[in-house]
């Protein structure tokens, strides 16, 4: 019998800086995808990999998510779009080998989200997995699904977060990449406010052109600036740069713990609304100050013990 | 299983390794390899124990490896032989006979 890898059990709310897209069907790519330190790894069965390797792709799949050690690493597979002949076994194979989760490609209803859903349900039971165990993340890529974004994002107790895959949503707009974003702005916002709104996670597309990097930090700076949690990326260039801009300074780490330390003594003396360091502090920005402290944990930049 | 038609999987990229299998009287296995010195024994035995859990007894398996890690290996030869019989595309015994 062969040794198998068992990865913990996913957890619905992390650390979701980056992620980082590899192509199942190539064992070079896969086999160490790891030691770049993405916070997530995608294993595509999808675009990536050509129509006639589809089988192929899951075997590789299935040996990888069973046999290779991703440590720390979330594990998600992104399947075939629910049009194609392919999503069922692609998601009997991402369930089977234990994947964290699976991003669903071209999503554009709660329905879509639904039939998924019920047969990841299915897939953990003929293979014997934890119910519930597997994560769902929605991928718009249409008008019709960025419009659709609330019911999605609260359609299944199981996703996690909405990307927003520029590519496909580009074209079904009509329209180009401009290094101002305003091609897709609209789209962004709207994703963003729909996730919040459901309080699930919130991805914004990759960024096609990995040797522009000023370019790229231009983007994922205003990706931040905006509310998003995370990037898809394609090349693991990409990645320190993501995570330097997502993750709390020193300075900003050091305000967050003052400020909570100062609300902590003012709240067991029962005051509501205080001063702090000359300005006035209500309880949003103390939560706000506990989130940013709860990133900097993740991020491994705080240590201590708010 | 029975090898039905001529099957391949794989490619010739770097850390993969690309089979062919064909219907025969026998079973013969033959590797090609580009660490064949180091590894060629090891990359047979792999082979030759997917053929005993996969149950296949007869059959011409030609691999020519660049490299593949053992699961990489594996996962090759289990669609090549799963191809062969027309049977990779859905209802796969993931953790059954393949693991």
């Amino acid at each position: 019998m062969t040794q198998h890898v068992t990865r913990p059990k996913p957890e619905k709310n992390r650390l979701r800086r980056t992620m980082m897209f590899m192509n199942a069907q190539k064992p070079g790519l896969i086999k160490d995808a790891y030691i770049y330190g993405a916070d997530t790894i995608m294993l595509d069965l999808e675009d990536a990999v050509a129509e006639s390797q589809k089988d192929a792709a899951r075997f590789s799949l299935y040996h990888a998510l069973t046999t290779i050690d991703y440590g720390d690493t979330e594990v998600l597979v992104r399947i075939n779009g629910l049009d194609t002949p392919h999503w069922q076994e692609d998601i009997r194979v991402a369930v089977a080998g234990g994947a964290d989760g699976i991003r669903i490609a071209k999503c554009e209803s709660a329905q879509d989200v639904k039939t998924v859903e019920e047969h990841i349900l299915m897939a953990e039971r003929e293979f014997g997995i934890e119910e519930g165990r597997t994560l769902i993340m929605a991928a718009l890529e249409s008008a019709r699904g960025v419009v659709n974004a609330y019911e999605i994002c609260t359609a299944s107790d199981r996703l996690f977060g909405v990307a927003l895959a520029g590519g496909d949503f580009r074209k079904d707009m009509r329209v180009k990449v401009t290094e101002s974003g305003i091609d897709i702005m609209v789209a962004r916002g709207m994703m963003l406010l729909a996730a919040r709104a459901a309080g699930v996670q919130c991805f914004d597309t990759n960024f096609a052109d990995f040797k522009n990097m000023e370019g790229f930090e231009n983007e994922v700076r205003q990706n931040h600036q905006m509310g998003f949690d995370g990037k898809s990326i394609i090349n693991p260039r990409q990645i320190r740069l993501v995570h330097q801009v997502f993750t709390p300074s020193a300075k900003e780490v050091d305000h967050a713990e003052r400020l909570v330390r100062a609300y902590n003594e003012q709240a067991s003396a029962g005051v509501g609304v205080f001063t702090f360091e000359g300005k006035m502090v209500d309880i949003a920005h103390v939560r706000d100050a506990q989130d940013l402290l709860k990133l900097a944990k993740a991020s491994g930049v705080y240590h201590g013990d708010l | 299983m029975v090898i039905e038609k001529s099957a391949m999987a794989g490619t010739l990229e770097s850390s993969d390794a690309q089979v062919t299998v064909e219907p025969a009287d026998d079973l013969q296995i033959s590797v090609s390899s580009s660490v064949l010195n180091q590894y060629g024994r090891q990359i047979k035995a792999t082979v030759e124990a997917t053929l005993e859990r996969l149950e296949v007894t007869s059959g011409h398996v030609t691999v020519v490896d660049k490299g593949a890690l053992d699961c990489t290996l594996k996962a090759r030869v289990e669609c090549a032989v799963f191809r062969s019989c027309d049977i990779s595309a859905s209802d796969v015994p993931w953790g059954g006979v393949i693991r």
